[in-house]
């Protein structure tokens, strides 16, 4: 696609894989580690994926040490010269450029000659094109490698030097991927293309040459977003392959970029001027990660060190972590933020080969050591078949730890072993404590109150403060330390589109993560996440001096006025500042702001230049003739200023400003470059607030206590559903996408942000301040000393505009109850005259006219069954309005949604009156609440949902009182306590792990349509795009304005696009890759008319929901009450009394459907569609409205959402063909044709049935088939047992029903047991196994994820995650990782060893029994929501012991019989985990039953 | 917000009021003040809507999830401050409006509404207690010079006075009564609205800046062309005092008048003041009929009730209207039989009732004679035959509603053109034909509620404010 046409952009290309390495300890170079490489490659092929052609690959590739006898026999042939083993370099090159003018060669002999060193030589790599797609082999390069030879120096200054040819020969190129250097290295080369794994060795015939040989092989096979696939995406990179996401990318970039001018280094000396940028452009996160540790290590830090530097471990909270690996780990911290992110990262530099997970774990990294001294790590166990008796060790990664294998001194190191040396570098501990200073530790400043010219009042208005900002935002999170939630998402205009003047705050949206990498749970998961910042200037990052940590550290980002003049008048050269105003001249009217920031941030330069560490911009003193820049515009101006001035990192920027007082502005603040913001006016606002009635019982000192808390707890959320763990790492990291505002304006300032519609510029946003400037100082003299009222959150007759008002509402029900279709008109043309004037994007939209007479017109009855009704769950909405809104869309055809609360199972048969109140879509969400195999297959489509529009990148909430005894009896729950669910998916992390649960939910129900919700932000269709190749059959995309429960303030306000954008995004990409046929497309959110439905169909969607129109129609006025149970019509309420107030019917329903599908056809009847197919993905019959008189709107350029992608001949623009989920290939087949005897008739079954890593999902088929036969119940237990051996693959004993028992004799991966629904699990190692079981890894990560019944007993540790949200499973394990029962409602988990930290996080049911040898666990558990008791009660022991003697029977544990033989004596070491909320439920049960008796 | 749960324990308790017994004995205000425990836990059934329809159902756009809060919580200055806000006089909307607000209230849909008026009243005459209520003096810097011209005193040109006052003209009303109020003195029983309310609020807008001249009959004192000269703006709030008649045999008899004849009477003689009227109308021991069935004839008739009439009736031309409103109906206001503490006190209604002439003797009625009315299927009110009757009367008061604003000379001499509704016609908002002309009220929409009139007065004022200087920061 042409680049700026459209809306793709490849910047939001992700990528996610399988990698693995084999090396051997004694350093033999030999052929088998090359195959074991390759064939580890084989059998992860199934995390990689391909595109519309089957036969190309994502990528993948191998990295292995220089065969030095292979080279040298190839380069005799062609009379080349190799100096001695190790004293040449040898590069692979792949040319791509058609230009005569650009010979690589050339270039590189003169680049060679010009750095003292000879080009020997080149090789044309022989290749069969024949072995790759068509696709690949259309864009294959010219791949050749070249021979340098070494003169003079060591080793390591000849790689500096071959690292300095390459970066030269980029820089020469112009397009630095039409000679594109894939390694050129003295120790290791890469073969690698965009090749299906399997694939490489028939590609390249080198690596099956019998002189090809090397101690270590690293090899990577890459799952990619698109299609659009290049050669060079492939990994391995230089020194790493990488599974999984740099989330930071942004601001890590730009942070090097900014360094650039302070780097000095004698190993480099001269030459570093020639490596910049240090970060080539354009590449993707992982190259980009490369650059970066490859700069590093060649600057003299070893691998391990630099890797430790960039992906450091979670060391911020962690009190429990050894002193000095904390001191090396803050030290770092001021050298260089995080590349934060989910990642598995391999590194090697050809000596060593080693690899890292991220802080959080959030990737799968299994090791194996076997007898004759072979380390294999991959992504599964079971990667390279490896005899079970030949293992020694078998183990995993945990978050944050690094093992290395160093093949020339012979030697394992685990993380302890390789950081250990690493820490007594230096002595980080004494610098620190000489360097650092906190914030805390400076003497209270002498009294210096800026005093400000005008009132408090004069300075609100002038800031455009509201009553609302006061009342609904401010003082809440001051009253209660968190910031307030809300529902209903949101129906005001787009900042652009508002005629209010708003804050440029506003004009940004949050961008979030959606399958290619996970949000974090902040709350749950607290211990990774960091707010901690500092001030002072950055030091040259290739040094480590003493120098490098003076700087002040403060604990989060928000300073109160007492706090700014501390670090004012520290002075030293940690923080000597210089304020700088920010404010302009009134009477300079609207052009004087662009001005005015031309001179600040000349000021800006001059000061850094002089020696300011800190820069205060601040708005202080706005008075009559004074107005203020807005000040993120001020940050982010002089934020880029400084980093093209190269001075950015010598200065610190801290924001003074009135202006700051939503979570979303100080996110957009640090997102922009502040480090620190004061923002005085919020604080006045609260200390008035104080005495108000808004706030009560709260002194002023505690209230601003409690909304400097509020906003970090905010922060973290909004940094956290990005993925990112620090706020260090998000500073500068621009995660935001601009809706609105100019392109030039955007360029200059906000440099490198995602904006797409245009909008206004400079002068506009000047005119807002003016306006708001005027109405503070030149206001008459009203009769109320107070704010404007606001109106952004409820509706005001004098605030802003909503959709949902009263002129809109009224009629809507009028005509869903009367019929009548003129009514219906009233409402629809309320909205599309409203929208075109000042609402959303879509009003903006035109329609080419050809009438046909409309009788033509495919009838409603047809279109209907496009619709549906939004996910709402049963639980967020009373059964009433559930069941209403089933039956509705199942009499026409339509479909409803579950949402994420389960589904009563009487609702799966038909009423008497042939009334279905089935929901045919049932979703699956990251609760998993009530997804059992029954659930599963009594649906029609089985919808992921990895986002929604109101809150995306978070997890639902539903409040403990409208879990009534119905619900929580459907949930899997405890009625009364509150249910959350994660922000992520604990099973998915990556796009491979997506396609992992489509597959799975694809077994359990082959009937039903696989579906994924996303929500629209920039990238949102490359994502799609990903999703397509993941082989979902239907993908939703959200607008930002959907519908909610409960959701915070700023999330539903802040966070998403509309889904003009996101959907059209979708449909291009999708388009231009080839895989829009396979998909069908539906889009929501906030629709409410046929015009809406029309355009969303001309941009690309083919389906339809609807959530807060129908509930409209049944009666709902948009209280907005939902999240508080108190809704007064019966929707969005459990409350009984309530709930009889509900009016609403089937026919209002089908009423108000038919009407918008009555529209649809008079406007297809003006445009000539005959049918609705037709019409999809039509934009070129949308055009921009002609005369828009809105004076912000003017500026908005629609060309990018317009822009048509012309389909390939023969390729679909709408859905057209089904996907190939590959299910015959499924094991279960077998199965289940061998269980026939018991799926028929109930008869006993029993077999063995060996197993491999490739073989997925093993169960899930067959439980399905059970489900759809037996439904809950299941088979009686004990009537079918397969015993398994071997290494088994993801998701073995998925959903697995009652009546099944599953043994492993081995090992298996990562979501064992996701879903059971009432199965039984038993895994254990090999008899023959070289290693003791309870000190080894038996199953993988996120074991019995969404577990709603059944058993699982797992001899040996499990990985992170076990029986995260389980809600029925009881489960025995003998070790565990990170966060066990994390969101477990339900069930009974023991576990006979270790755990990781932050055990029982979110836990509200259940129980946990842990046996505490060490007596650590204390300091592990996280305590927030559960209590630790003694095992003492009958029921306790007798649950407890049965467990174990059944962990006995089914694993034949030595530890269980260790336990049980000894039990008297371990019994006092169990320690019971007890959940708040379950124990106070049970009390209160207990003291009823007894009110009852007495 | 104060309590979410609160519309669930507290049920909706009407206003108090005097005893009927005691109250028809005299002309003050009929309505107790609630105990302010009690007030509280009303305002606490306000559930705080997203779409508070109360707000959009007040033409003022009164801020009334906000105040109710404040008022839940006792934050009364505040509540008051929240409330002038949109509202210029709510001491006048708090006992005189209808509260369309109530009708739009989200429970009404299924339950009884917030008690709205009761605790707008509340705040303001909590207010004036507290001294809370000061006249807010336009600094001299920011007057402008400019001089506006409000013709008529009722409560449109009053708020249209105060926020052209505020904006730093010199406002000048000009009212043709020998006392400022319009309908609110002389229109408007005292029972309602004591007179002193009205006094109050005026003396405040004097102490702002505020001119008053009564007996001004513009287009005679000032003549149409004095008031051009001497004003740079000139606000229309004339309101639509023309009664409609009957043009039915009989009618010039004796004992039949136009209810605003009677009411200016009594409110005069309840005033002390001279009727100065050719013809006395007293229902004082008479046999009363009342035609219409509006709040002009609920005011005939608690007058009657207080004069002492024999007996009284109140018909109207259509059939009686249901007790509850459809369910199509929310949040607009209801066709429902409204009863007025007037109607408690007594009297008969009655519907359906079509006057077909008077008779008497002595050139005085002593007749009605009517005939029952039927609704054709097409929505018509027609006499449906056979059904005639008489009914005796001596005093016959016609409450049939106003034609629009009484056309005097001055009306003649602008020549702005009329509506159809008989009222000024207007363009773009509230201007007329002539660019520094404005109208607002009754005089620009015909007869309609007192909160309209002072949202119209409060428009009016930030459109002319505009006409003057270019721009206009006057809510509105």
């Amino acid at each position: 696609m042409t680049p700026g046409a459209g809306l793709y952009d490849p910047m939001y290309e992700h990528d996610a894989c399988g990698l693995g390495f084999v090396a051997r300890l004694d350093g033999r170079r030999t052929r088998e580690t090359v195959e074991e490489g390759l064939q580890v490659l084989h059998n992860l092929e199934h995390r990689g994926t391909t595109g519309s052609d089957p036969e190309t690959g994502d990528g993948a590739g191998i990295l292995t040490q220089i065969p030095d006898g292979f080279f040298r026999k190839e380069c005799k042939e062609l009379g080349i010269e190799l100096p001695g083993a190790g004293s040449y370099g040898v590069g692979m090159l792949f040319e791509t450029g058609e230009d005569d003018d650009l010979d690589c060669g050339d270039r590189l002999a003169e680049i060679c000659a010009e750095e003292g060193h000879e080009l020997l030589g080149f090789r044309d790599v022989p290749v069969a094109p024949d072995a790759v797609g068509k696709v690949a082999r259309s864009v294959m390069p010219r791949i050749r490698q070249f021979f340098i030879g070494h003169r003079g120096g060591d080793g390591a200054a000849f790689e500096r030097k071959l690292y300095v040819i390459r970066r030269r020969l980029h820089r020469t190129v112009e397009d630095s991927h039409g000679c594109y250097v894939v390694s050129l290295s003295s120790r290791t080369v890469i073969y690698k293309g965009l090749l299906k794994g399997r694939q490489l060795s028939r590609f390249y015939p080198d690596l099956g040459d019998a002189a090809f040989a090397s101690a270590l092989a690293l090899v990577h096979e890459r799952f990619s977003t698109n299609t659009l696939g290049s050669w060079d995406l492939a990994h391995p990179y230089r020194y790493i392959a990488h599974n999984g996401e740099v989330n930071t990318i942004r601001g890590n970039i730009n942070w090097m970029r900014a360094r650039e001018s302070r780097l000095r280094s004698e190993l480099f000396g001269e030459d570093l001027g020639k490596l910049s940028p240090v970060i080539l452009p354009g590449q993707s996160d992982s190259a980009a990660f490369d650059n970066a540790l490859e700069l590093l290590h060649l600057a003299g830090r070893s691998l391990p060190h630099a890797v430790a530097m960039m992906v450091p471990e979670a060391w911020e909270n962690d009190e429990l972590m050894d002193p000095e690996r904390r001191a090396f780990y803050q030290y770092h911290s001021a050298l260089m933020e995080p590349w934060d992110g989910p990642a598995a990262v391999a590194f090697t530099d050809g000596r060593v080969v080693g690899a890292t997970l991220d802080r959080n774990g959030l990737r799968p990294a299994r090791y194996s050591v076997t007898k004759d001294g072979r380390v294999i790590m991959a992504s599964e166990d079971g990667a390279l078949r490896v005899p079970a008796e030949d293992v020694i060790e078998r183990w995993r990664l945990r978050p944050g730890k690094m093992l290395v294998v160093d093949t020339e001194r012979h030697e394992l190191l685990h993380d302890e072993d390789v950081k250990k040396p690493l820490f007594g570098r230096r002595p980080y501990r004494d610098w620190l404590d000489e360097g650092e200073i906190h914030l805390n530790e400076l003497p209270e400043p002498g009294a210096d109150p800026r005093p400000e010219p005008a009132t408090l009042l004069q300075r609100q208005r002038a800031f455009g403060y509201t009553i609302e900002d006061q009342r609904i935002l401010l003082a809440p999170m001051a009253q209660n330390g968190k910031e307030p939630d809300g529902s209903m998402g949101t129906d005001t205009p787009l900042a652009v589109l508002s005629e209010r003047p708003q804050l440029l705050f506003s004009y940004f949206k949050q961008h979030f993560a959606q399958v290619t990498n996970p949000p974090i749970d902040p709350l749950r998961e607290e211990l990774v996440m960091s707010l901690k910042m500092s001030l002072g200037p950055e030091q040259n990052l290739f040094d480590e001096t003493k120098k490098h940590c003076r700087r002040v550290l403060i604990d989060q980002p928000v300073l109160t006025a007492v706090e700014l003049e501390k670090i004012r008048a520290l002075g030293d050269e940690r923080a000597s500042s210089t304020t700088l105003s920010t404010l302009f001249p009134v009477s300079a009217g609207e052009e004087g702001m662009e001005e005015a920031l031309g001179r600040l941030c000349e000021k800006a330069e001059s000061a850094v230049k002089g020696g300011s560490a800190v820069l205060v911009l601040s708005d202080r003193g706005v008075n009559e003739i004074q107005a203020p820049i807005p000040s993120l515009l001020a940050t982010a101006s002089v934020h880029h200023h400084l980093v093209r001035a190269g001075i950015r990192t010598a200065t610190t920027l801290v924001v003074e400003t009135a202006e700051a007082r939503e979570i979303h502005h100080f996110a957009l603040l640090v997102g922009y470059g502040a480090t620190a913001v004061n923002p005085y006016l919020a604080f006045e606002t609260i200390e008035e607030l104080a005495e108000s009635h808004l706030m009560e019982g709260v002194g002023p000192e505690e209230a601003a206590k409690n909304y400097v808390k509020a906003v970090g707890k905010g922060l973290l959320k909004v940094i956290s559903k990005m993925g990112i763990s620090t706020l260090f790492s998000y500073l500068g990291a621009q995660i935001f996408e601009a809706v609105g505002l100019s392109e030039g304006l955007i360029d200059k300032h906000f440099t490198g942000t995602a904006s797409r519609v245009g909008g206004v510029g400079t002068d506009a946003l000047a005119r807002e301040v003016l306006e708001r400037h005027r109405s503070a100082f030149a206001a008459a003299e009203d009769n109320a000393e107070e704010l404007e009222v606001g109106g952004e959150y409820q509706l005001r007759a004098q605030g802003q505009y909503h959709q949902w008002n009263q002129l809109s509402i009224p009629p809507l029900q009028r005509a869903v109850k009367t019929g009548n279709f003129e009514t219906f008109k009233e409402f629809s043309r309320h909205f599309d005259e409203h929208s075109e004037r000042f609402a959303t994007l879509r009003g903006l939209f035109g329609f080419e006219e050809n009438p046909i007479p409309i009788d033509e017109v495919e009838p409603a009855r047809e279109i209907v069954k496009r619709f549906t009704t939004g996910a709402m769950s049963l639980g967020s909405i009373s059964k009433e309005t559930h069941e209403t809104l089933a039956v509705a869309m199942n009499r026409i055809g339509g479909k409803s949604n579950t949402g994420e609360g389960g589904e009563d199972p009487r609702r799966f048969t038909p009423d008497e009156n042939g009334d279905n109140r089935r929901s045919a879509i049932k979703q699956v969400a990251s609760g998993r609440f009530g997804v059992t195999a029954e659930y599963l297959v009594n649906a029609d489509q089985l919808q992921i949902k990895m986002a929604q529009g109101s809150k995306p990148g978070e997890g639902g909430q539903l409040p403990g009182g409208k879990i009534s005894e119905y619900i929580a009896k459907i949930r899997y729950s405890t009625p009364g306590v509150g249910l959350i669910s994660p922000p992520p998916h604990h099973d998915i992390y990556s796009i491979e792990d997506l396609a992992q649960l489509i597959h799975d939910l694809k077994n359990a129900n082959p009937r039903a349509r696989v579906s994924v919700k996303l929500v629209a932000e920039v990238g949102v269709g490359t994502v799609a795009a990903g999703v397509a190749k993941a082989k979902a059959d239907h993908i939703t995309i959200s607008g930002h304005d959907g519908g909610t429960g409960a959701s915070p303030l700023s999330s539903i306000k802040h966070a998403g696009l509309p889904w003009e954008l996101g959907i059209a995004e979708a449909q291009q990409v999708l388009v231009e890759n080839g895989l829009r046929g396979r998909v069908i497309l539906q889009t929501d959110g906030q629709l409410k008319t046929g015009r809406d439905v029309i355009v969303a169909a001309l941009l690309g969607a083919e389906d339809f929901a609807f959530s807060t129109a129908p509930l409209v129609a049944t009666g709902c006025i948009m209280m907005r009450v939902c999240h508080l149970n108190t809704c007064p019509v019966g929707i969005a309420t459990q409350d009984p009394e309530l709930r009889k107030l509900f009016t609403g019917t089937p026919e209002h329903v089908i009423n108000y459907f038919f009407f918008v599908a009555e529209e649809v056809r008079e406007y297809m009847a003006s445009m000539g569609f005959r049918s609705f197919e037709e019409m999809i993905g039509r934009a070129d019959k949308l055009r921009m409205r002609e005369a828009i008189e809105h004076w912000k709107a003017g500026g908005v350029d629609l060309s990018a959402i317009l822009h048509r992608v012309e389909a390939p001949e023969g390729e679909a623009i709408h859905h057209s063909e089904t996907q190939d989920h590959g299910l015959e290939k499924a094991l279960d087949n077998e199965l289940i044709e061998r269980c026939g005897p018991a799926l028929d008739s109930g008869e006993e079954v029993y077999f063995e049935q060996p197993i491999t890593n490739t073989k997925r999902t093993v169960g899930g088929m067959l439980s399905g088939e059970i489900a759809r036969r037996y439904g809950n119940e299941g088979l009686p237990d004990g009537t079918v047992r397969i015993d398994f051996h071997g290494v088994a693959g993801q998701s073995f004993g998925a959903w697995l029903a009652r009546g099944l028992t599953f043994t492993l004799e081995g090992t298996t991966n990562d979501y064992v047991g996701k879903g059971l629904s009432g199965g039984r699990l038993a895994a254990f190692p090999s008899r023959l196994a070289g290693y003791s079981a309870e000190r080894n890894v038996v199953v993988g990560n996120v074991a019995l994820y969404g577990a709603t019944a059944g058993e699982a007993y797992f001899r040996g540790f499990a990985g992170e995650r076990f029986a995260v949200r389980s809600s029925g499973a009881h489960a025995v394990v003998e070790g565990v990782g990170d966060h066990c029962c994390e969101y477990m409602t339900g069930g009974v988990v023991v576990v006979l060893g270790e755990t990781g930290r932050n055990f029982a996080a979110g836990m509200s049911g259940g129980v946990a029994f842990v046996l505490d040898e060490a007596g650590r666990f204390e300091t592990l558990c996280n305590k927030d929501m559960v209590g630790l008791e003694p095992v003492e009660s009958e029921d306790d022991l007798e649950l407890l012991r049965g467990m174990v003697e059944r962990h006995l029977e089914w694993t034949g544990s030595e530890r269980a019989q260790h336990v049980l033989d000894d039990w008297d004596e371990i019994l006092p070491r169990f320690v019971k985990v007890m959940p708040h909320d379950l124990k106070r439920v049970l009390q209160e049960r207990q003291e009823a039953e007894l009110e009852v008796v007495s | 917000m104060g309590d979410v749960k609160g519309f669930l324990k507290i049920g909706r308790k009407p206003t108090p009021k005097r005893t009927i017994e005691e109250r028809v004995q005299d002309y003050r205000y009929v309505y107790e003040p609630m105990p302010d425990e009690e007030l509280k836990g009303q305002a606490s059934r306000c559930m705080d809507c997203g779409v508070p329809f109360c707000n959009t159902g007040c033409p003022l756009g009164n801020l009334i999830p906000d105040w109710n809060d404040l008022v839940y919580r006792e934050h009364w200055e505040q509540a008051i401050d929240r409330l002038h806000q949109t509202n210029n006089f709510p001491e006048f909307t708090g006992m005189l409006c209808p509260a369309p607000c109530e009708a739009a209230c989200v429970l009404a849909i299924n339950d009884k509404p917030v008690t709205i008026k009761e605790i707008e009243l509340s705040i303001i005459n909590r207010a004036f207690e507290e001294g809370w209520v000061v006249a807010r003096r336009t600094p001299p810097e920011r007057r402008t010079g400019k001089r506006v011209a409000i013709v008529g005193s009722g409560p449109a040109g009053l708020a249209a006075a105060q926020q052209l006052n505020w904006a730093g003209h010199t406002a000048v009303v000009l009212e043709k009564d020998d006392k400022i109020g319009g309908l609110l003195r002389y229109g408007i029983p005292d029972y309602k609205i004591e007179k002193w309310v009205v006094d109050r609020r005026t003396a405040i807008m004097e102490e702002e800046g505020v001119e008053f001249r009564t007996n001004a009959h513009v287009g005679e004192n000032p003549t149409t062309g004095e008031l051009e000269s001497e004003f740079d703006a000139v606000v229309l709030a004339v309101g639509a005092l023309q009664g409609r008649d009957l043009d039915v045999p009989g009618r010039e008899l004796g004992g039949i008048h136009l209810a605003m004849d009677y009411l200016v009477q009594q409110n005069r003689r309840v005033a002390g003041l001279p009727t100065d009227a050719e013809v006395e109308i007293s229902a004082s021991g008479k046999n009363v009929v009342i035609l219409g069935g509006g709040d002009t004839s609920a005011d005939c008739l608690g007058n009657s009730h207080r004069e002492g009439c024999a007996s009284v009736k109140v018909l109207t031309h259509g059939p009686r209207p249901p007790e509850t409103p459809d369910d199509l109906t929310w949040p607009d206001w209801p066709f429902i039989l409204h009863t007025y503490p007037a109607h408690e006190e007594g009297g008969e209604r009655g519907f359906s009732v079509a006057v077909m002439g008077f008779s008497g003797t002595d050139g005085h009625v002593e007749k009605m004679h009517a005939v029952e009315t039927e609704r054709t299927q097409d929505g018509q009110t027609v006499p449906k035959e056979g059904t005639d009757f008489e009914i005796e009367t001596d005093l016959v008061l016609l409450a049939i509603g106003f034609t629009g604003p009484v056309r005097g000379r001055l009306l003649e001499e602008m020549n702005l053109g009329y509506t159809d509704r008989g009222a000024i016609h207007s363009e773009n908002g509230h201007g007329t034909r002539e660019a520094r002309v404005f109208v607002a009220g009754d005089a620009r929409l015909g007869a309609d509620l007192i909160v309209t009139a002072i949202a119209e007065g409060r428009k009016a004022a930030r459109q002319a404010d505009e006409f003057l200087m270019g721009q206009s920061l006057l809510p509105g």
